[in-house]
Formats: structure tokens, sequence, C-alpha cells
């Protein structure tokens, strides 16, 4: 017999005989003495506490249950890319989202968090020196720039067409389209396919790239309040493409965002959100809570909010904690991609599906993570830190 | 959302609307006890009146967190543990943020553990106007030796920090605690082994005891024991396994853990969580690869509740992060950092100094004055009131106008400090520079788009006079 049968039956009858029940370890006897004296006699010693307490604690440890709550709504599950076998030229696809519980221990999980890494379509010196470092030999190219990236560990590219911003390169559209068949001939990822952000030039670029990549179920990164956002949708639908659906940190407006995309006639499958990445010591906490909430209200059942969440990580590089040369903040050659690294953790575990990144460490370092995070392995032996 | 509603603990208030507290009415004081901007001690008459004993008696029940507050070490730099309310930080807000406690270990040499303790003790990195700063000691009984353990005790006894007692040994812990139990280390840890002898231990001396195991399971029978056995203050240490090897496990128990105490009500989850990150080391040859994995551990665990992390590595481009994180989370979201919107003088400004606008938002404001510290410039910086916004968003959302800036000029009385009449802004407020020259009369110059530019920039361009 267990200790808390042992112990529930003392509770529930007033007195037991002792030598019906087998008890072999010495502590165990002690225990139920002390209980049942505490039973009979009403009265304790000093330190401990009130009988009733001992005996709701007794009782809520024989029911001892994982808080496993139940969600009546459910993630969407997005799929991007797409293979030979359904009309792309993908050599995989990538699956996000489709979650029907908050934590793994629920259950209900079917897809791990995914990264994907940024390529631009023209060099950028900008840079701080750590990536510069790493992307300078590439970026004449944006299709080497992708080979590598995928070299280094990408799941998806996310190809960032920023020369077509009139105040930058205005490159033609037909001209940007080129670059995108280039870097889909080039790997077999599946491909984010990133605007400049201007309001006028992006839905007319979105409305060739979508063309030229017809059926490859890219994500057009992307719509947002400011822009004719029905051009892209009515892109996206013909052309067989998801819409990312980006907002600046307000949960209203990523719910009418949402509203007027899936009114504009976007399938709900197709849709992922992007509530903007604040950088780590710069408001991360705001991005941090607001995909908390994002996922909280998804799965309680509010429908124009259950979409995957897509963050732009790479913002963690505008913190200058990340890149900039202090000698009492340590070497910024590990500084910065530890900088990513919690940047893309806190969004991950907040519920972020897909994390847009650019220092090949920080991507290594936040696989290991997702590895871990969704291993079942039982921990073993953690007194060990006692001797490390 | 608070457990509580105000309503709720309106009803075991005295009701009279006295002011005694301050507040005006107890629908106000009500509001901030929940808010925990007051303790119910504030209510002079409640404490203090026979009458309300009752009413008392229910409120103390009502406000008390359900996750237990528990304190570590004494006098200043004591910490305490705990005292959350709720799972999510947006339902109301984190509160004592994670402690973060660095190791030593008994084979080390006198030497090593003072400059370790002395390390943590004047570890200070200014930033947003808060100092961040590390918490404590754990001390580790690696040696096997009790009077080489006792040694190390002694000597991290003489600094002012909290310290934990690190050893599954009931006689090390012993030797350990009775070098300053008036000290209130933690001890660490009570497992199913040593229980017994353990509980007794801190319960003589009525110290906080950290139990461990790798099941909540597990870990809710090893807490009711504990109770059994007269330890009312307890941390819980589900265990840190190397990732890989059931880190992720680990995390999710921390959540399993809040979540009985918050969501379930769980009396014996109702205590502080810890980690020990710095499992990262176990078998790691390379020191900078094992700061980098244990600043990501404790990051997760900071993120799934943990209230006290062990860490070993005292670089700070591993730390940095991580008290970077710690003080975003545990940002209050109801109210944004503000710093007082006046006239703040930087260095030794004369007559001819420059005049530089920022924001309120207290991130931008840190960023800009430590900015022009750093260059040594001589400047008034004027801070404009845009509720607390930084420069972009009090943009987008026309907090930051010509006729804000007008006001914050006249009242801040610059134009009796200096003899010129020019103003600089931010490169992002370039859009409202001909705005503001027509509402102030102020000649505007458009400064860099970030702030780390500013010395440059006032070496190159500024005169009083000129143009430029
Ligand atoms: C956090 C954040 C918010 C927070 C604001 C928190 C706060 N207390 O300010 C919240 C969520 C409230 C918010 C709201 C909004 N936001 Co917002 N937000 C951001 C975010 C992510 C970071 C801003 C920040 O904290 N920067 C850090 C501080 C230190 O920067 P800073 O104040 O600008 O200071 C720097 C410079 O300006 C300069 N500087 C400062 N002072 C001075 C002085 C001189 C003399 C000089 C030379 C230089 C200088 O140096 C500083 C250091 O570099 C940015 C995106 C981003 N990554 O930048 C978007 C962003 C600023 N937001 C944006 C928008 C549109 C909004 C909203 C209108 C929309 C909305 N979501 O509701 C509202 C407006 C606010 C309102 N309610 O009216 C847009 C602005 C677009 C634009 N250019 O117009 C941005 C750029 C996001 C985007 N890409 O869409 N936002
Ligand atoms: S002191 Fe107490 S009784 Fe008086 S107003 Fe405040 S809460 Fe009410």
């Amino acid at each position: 017999m267990k200790l808390e049968e042992l112990l529930t039956r003392l509770i529930e009858v007033d007195s037991v005989e002792l030598e019906k029940v087998e008890i072999d370890v010495e502590e165990l006897v002690m225990r139920v003495r002390q209980s049942l004296m505490l039973t009979r006699a009403g009265t304790m010693p000093a330190q401990t506490p009130a009988v009733a307490e001992v005996r709701q604690e007794l009782r809520e440890r024989v029911s001892f249950e994982l808080p496993v709550d139940s969600y009546p709504g459910r993630i969407e599950e997005v799929t991007i890319g797409a293979t030979r076998a359904e009309g792309g030229s993908r050599g995989y696809v990538v699956r996000i989202g489709g979650q029907r519980s908050l934590y793994l221990f629920e259950g209900g999980w079917s897809n791990r968090p995914v990264v994907s890494f940024d390529v631009f379509d023209i060099p950028q010196p900008q840079f701080p020196k750590a990536l510069r470092e790493i992307w300078s030999e590439y970026w004449d190219s944006p299709a080497e720039w992708a080979r590598e990236a995928v070299r280094r560990g990408a799941d998806l590219i996310t190809l960032h067409l920023v020369s077509t911003d009139p105040k930058v390169r205005d490159t033609p559209v037909g001209e940007a389209a080129k670059t995108v068949e280039e870097v889909l001939q080039a790997v077999e990822a599946p491909l984010v396919i990133g605007g400049s952000g201007n309001p006028e030039k992006d839905p007319v670029l979105f409305e060739k790239v979508a063309e030229v990549a017809e059926n490859e179920r890219c994500l057009l990164a992307s719509a947002n309040l400011d822009l004719d956002h029905e051009r892209i949708v009515k892109a996206a639908v013909k052309h067989n493409h998801n819409v990312l659906s980006w907002v600046s940190l307000d949960i209203n407006d990523q719910k009418t965002l949402n509203r007027l995309l899936l009114k504009e006639g976007l399938p709900r499958d197709r849709l992922v959100q992007d509530p903007t990445t604040a950088a780590l010591g710069y408001g991360l906490e705001y991005t941090y809570t607001m995909i908390e909430r994002l996922k909280i209200s998804g799965l309680k059942g509010e429908r124009e909010l259950s979409f995957p969440v897509s963050c732009g990580v790479t913002n963690a590089w505008a913190a200058r904690e990340a890149w900039m040369k202090v000698p009492e903040w340590g070497p910024r050659e590990y500084r910065g991609p530890l900088w990513e690294t919690i940047n893309a953790l806190a969004v991950m575990l907040a519920g972020a599906d897909m994390m847009m990144m650019l220092h090949p460490a920080a991507v290594q370092a936040i696989r290991e993570v997702i590895d871990t995070v969704f291993s079942d392995a039982k921990p073993e032996d953690t007194l060990a830190w006692l001797k490390v | 959302m608070p457990r509580v509603s105000p309503l709720e603990v309106y009803r075991n208030l005295p009701g009279t609307n006295c002011g005694e507290c301050g507040e005006g009415t107890c629908m106000a004081f009500a509001s901030a006890l929940i808010e925990r901007r007051r303790s119910y001690g504030d209510c002079k008459p409640l404490v203090s009146e026979e009458r309300y004993a009752e009413k008392l008696e229910r409120l103390i029940a009502l406000v008390t967190p359900p996750v237990k507050e528990v304190m570590v070490g004494t006098g200043e730099r004591a910490c305490v543990l705990g005292g959350e309310e709720v799972m999510y930080r947006h339902e109301l807000t984190f509160f004592n943020p994670t402690a973060v406690f660095v190791d030593v270990s008994d084979d080390m040499d006198e030497e090593e553990i003072a400059s370790r303790v002395k390390a943590v003790e004047s570890f200070g990195m200014e930033r947003m106007g808060q100092v961040l700063r590390l918490q404590g000691i754990a001390i580790r009984a690696k040696s096997g030796d009790d009077t080489r353990f006792g040694s190390a005790v002694m000597t991290v006894a003489e600094s002012s920090l909290p310290y934990m007692l690190c050893s599954t040994e009931p006689e090390m812990l012993e030797v350990g605690v009775e070098v300053a139990p008036e000290r209130r280390p933690l001890v660490y840890a009570a497992t199913e082994d040593n229980l017994k002898e353990v509980a007794e231990l801190a319960a003589s001396h009525s110290l906080p005891v950290a139990a461990s195991a790798a099941s909540p399971e597990k870990l809710l029978e090893l807490v009711a024991e504990l109770r059994q056995r007269g330890v009312e203050d307890i941390v819980l240490d589900p265990g840190t396994a190397p990732p890989g090897r059931g880190l992720g496990r680990c995390l999710e128990n921390m959540v399993v853990l809040r979540r009985l105490a918050i969501e379930r009500g769980e009396r014996l989850a109702g205590y502080p969580i810890m980690g020990t990150p710095m499992v990262a080391w176990l078998g790691e040859e390379d020191e900078v690869r094992a700061a980098m994995r244990e600043c990501i551990i404790a990051s997760a665990q900071l993120l799934r509740h943990a209230d006290l992390l062990v860490m070993h590595s005292l670089e700070m481009f591993s730390l940095l992060p991580l008290l970077t994180l710690r003080q975003n989370i545990y940002t209050d979201p109801r109210v944004p950092i503000q710093v007082d919107a006046k006239l703040y003088e930087i260095g030794k400004p004369d007559e001819n100094s420059p005049v530089l606008l920022t924001t309120n938002f207290a991130l931008t404001y840190y960023t800009v004055a430590s900015d022009i510290e750093a260059g040594k410039v001589n400047c008034y910086l004027l801070v404009v009131d845009t509720e607390g916004l930084a420069v972009e968003p009090a943009m987008a959302g026309a907090k930051l106008t010509g006729s804000v800036v007008k006001e914050a000029l006249q009242n801040s009385g610059v134009d009796r400090k200096v003899k010129h009449r020019k103003l600089i802004i931010p490169g992002m407020a370039a859009r409202i520079s001909g705005e503001i020259e027509d509402a102030t009369g102020w000649k505007v110059i458009v400064g860099p788009v970030d702030s780390s530019r500013i010395p440059a920039f006032i070496q190159e361009k500024w005169s009083p006079n000129g143009q430029g």
C-alpha cells in the first residue's frame, strides 16, 4: 500500500489498526505515527503545521495531476514551399503553427519552430563587423548568399528585395523578379520574399514576384496597414503563396489587418503574423508579451489571431550592445551572436514559430535549443553540477 | 488578471473612507493593494482596531501572493525570491526579479574565493537609470573536506552578500550553517535521501531550504514533508540538465510548478523556483562555449519563471544579455519607464553650448545622455513629455509636435541660459523641423539618426553664431 493511500484512509476513518498494514521503511512508520498522533490527539509539536493543513496537503498529493488545460481554439498550420509533386520546385516544405495547446507537456504540438536566414539583393556594407566578416564574401550575388545560408543551417531563406525602394536603387520590379528566380534555382529551401517597405512600390513588386514564383508557395513579406494590401492578397491567391501580416506591436492593429486580409480572400491557412521584433534591451518585452497574447488568444478561440507567428530576430543587431566596441561589455565577437541568440530564444519561448536570423553562430545555438526543447529526454543526475 | 478583484478586497476594508491611508477612498486603496503599490498595513484602522480582526485575516489571505516570498541573506543586500501572482506579465506584472547567484567551490584557494566574491559584490552595470547587479554566492562543497568547506563559507560570510550552501551531505551543510546561521543562508539541497536531517538542520535555525527532485510530483512530496517537519521557507529545484540531456523537460517542469501554484491554487507548489544553468560547464573544455550555453540556459529558465539562478561565468559578454533580458521582462507593463520632462545640464554648459532635444522615454533619455557624456560634450538636453514614448513611436503617434516643443522650450527657461536660438533635434524627427521653427522661432538643426554620433556631429557642425 502506498503511503498516500494509507494516510488518506487515516483521514477518512477515524481510527485504524496499524498491524494490518505492512510498512517496511522505518521512515514511513515514523510519518504514519506522527499523523496518527495528530489525528487522534489533535495536538501537535510546536513546529509542525496544523492538522487540517497536513491533511489537505496529503490529499492534494494523492491527486497530483499534470496541469493540462483544454483549449477551444487551434493555431492554423501554414505550409511554406511546394515540392515538384505539388507544382513547385522546392526540395522540401516547411510547416509552421498547428498547435492545439500552449505547452508541449499538454500535447498537441506537431511542428517545431524554424529558422530562416536573411539574404539581401544588394551588399549590406552597413552591417556590423561580425556580420560583414561572414557575409561580405557572398553578398555580390544573392544566389551565392542563399546557397551559403543553406549550408549554414537555414530551414528557409528570406530574400529581402530592399534595392527596389525608390530611395535606395529603385531597382525595377522585372529585375527584382530575376533575382527571385536565381535564388529559387540556387537553393531547394522554401522562400520568404521581402519587399523594401516602400508602400507604393511593394504592392507592384509583389504582383510581379508572385507571378514568377508561381506555385512555389512562398511567404510574401509583408502586408501592412499602410499599403494596398488587397493587391498583395490577390497576387498571393492567384499565384499560390502565403502572406505575412505585419503590424508594429499593436494587438488591435493585428486583428484589424488579419481581418482585412481574410476578407480580401486570403485563405486562413495562408496567413502568418509578425508583431514586430524589438531588440533585446530596446523594447523586447513588448514583443514578448504581444506574442504571448497572440498565442493565448488564438488558443482561446479568437479566430482573428490564431495564426503562426514570424519574428525578425535580426533586429537584435539594432541594439548597440550587439555590435559596439565597448571593452567593459566583453568581446563583441561573442556578445553579438549571443545577443541575437537570446533575442531568438525569448520570442521562441513566447510562442514564435519562425525566426528570421543573420548570424550563423546564433542560428546554430538556437537550433540546439530547439532540439533540446523538443526532445523528450528525461533529466538525469541533476545534482551533478555540485561537482563541476 | 490579478487573482482578486478590487471589490473583493474592498469588502474586507473598513469601508469608512477615512483617508488615513492617503488614498482618499477605501476603493482606491483596494486597487492600490492589488497592484501592490501599497500594503495592507497602510490601513491603520484595519490593523489596529479589534473590530476589524476578522476582516484583516481575510484580507491577508486575499492579498498574499500564491508564490511565497522567501528571503535569503540579511541586511541591505538580502534578496527576496518569488512573490509572483501571475503566469504572464501582461496579466499584471512580475515582481521580484530573478536573483543571479555566482558559484565558488571549496577546492578554490581562499584568494580566488575572495576575489570572486568581491567581483559579485561590486558588480554594477548601469542601464536605463537602473544598476544591474548580481545577487549572491553559491558555495559548493566539492572537496569532501568539512574544514575546507567551513573556511570557504567563512570567507564568503565576511561579505555583505546572501549565500547558499550547496551539498547533499547533511553533515557538510551543518558545518556551513554553523558558521553564521544568523546570515540566513539558503540550504541546498533537501533530497529524497537526506530530507529528514536537512529539514531538522534548517528548521532548528529557521532557514530557507531548497528541495531538489527532477519530477514535479516528487518535488511536491518533498515539500509536504519539509513543511511537516517545520520548514516554512522553501525553494523548488526541479533540476537543470544540460541541453540534449533533458533540459527541455526541466523547463517544462518549471511551467508545471508555476501553473500549479498560480492557476490551480496548489500550495505545495507555491514557492520560488530555482535553476542551475552552470550545468553548462559539465564536461565542457571550451570556456567561451560554456559561458554562452550557460547564458542560454539561464535566459530560458528566467523566461520559464525561475526566481533564482546559479551561474559560474563572470564574463560580461554572457552576463549582459541575461541581465538585460531580466530588466526587460521585469519591467512593469503598466508604466513605461519615464524620466522627468525638463531641462538637463550635461557636463558644464555655458551660454554658447548647444541645446539638444529628446523625449522622456527612459530608454531614449539614458541612451542619449550617456552618449553625450561619453563624448564629453557640454550641453543642455531638453526632454519633452511624449508620454513616455521613444522618438519614433512619438513621431508616429503625433506626441512630438511643434506645439509640444514650443511649450517645453518655454517652460524650460533655456532662452535665459543661452545666447543663441538653435535647437538640435533627433534625425528621426526631421519631418517636423519646419513645424518646430514656425512654432518656436528657433532655428532647427537636424541631428544624426543615432545619438552615438552626437559628439562627432557637434564637433563638426556646432557653432553658436554661424549658419551651421
Ligand atoms: C517599442 C516600440 C513601440 C512601443 C513604444 C514604447 C515606448 N515607450 O516608446 C509601443 C508599442 C507603445 C509603440 C507604439 C507605436 N509604434 Co512603435 N515601435 C517600437 C520600436 C519596436 C522600438 C522603439 C524604441 O524603443 N527605440 C529605442 C529608442 C532608444 O530609440 P529612439 O527614442 O528613437 O532614440 C534613438 C534616436 O532617435 C536617437 N535620438 C534620440 N534622441 C535624440 C536627440 C538628438 C539630439 C539626436 C541627434 C538623436 C537622438 O538616438 C537614440 C538611440 O539610437 C520601433 C521599431 C524599432 N525597432 O525601432 C517601433 C516603431 C517606432 N513604431 C512604429 C509605429 C508606427 C507605432 C505606432 C503608431 C503604431 C502602433 N503600433 O500603435 C504606435 C505609436 C505610439 C502611440 N500609441 O501613439 C513605427 C514607426 C514608423 C514610422 N517611421 O513612422 C516603428 C518604426 C515600427 C515600424 N517599423 O513600423 N511602439
Ligand atoms: S485608511 Fe483604511 S479605512 Fe481609511 S480610507 Fe484607507 S483603506 Fe479606507
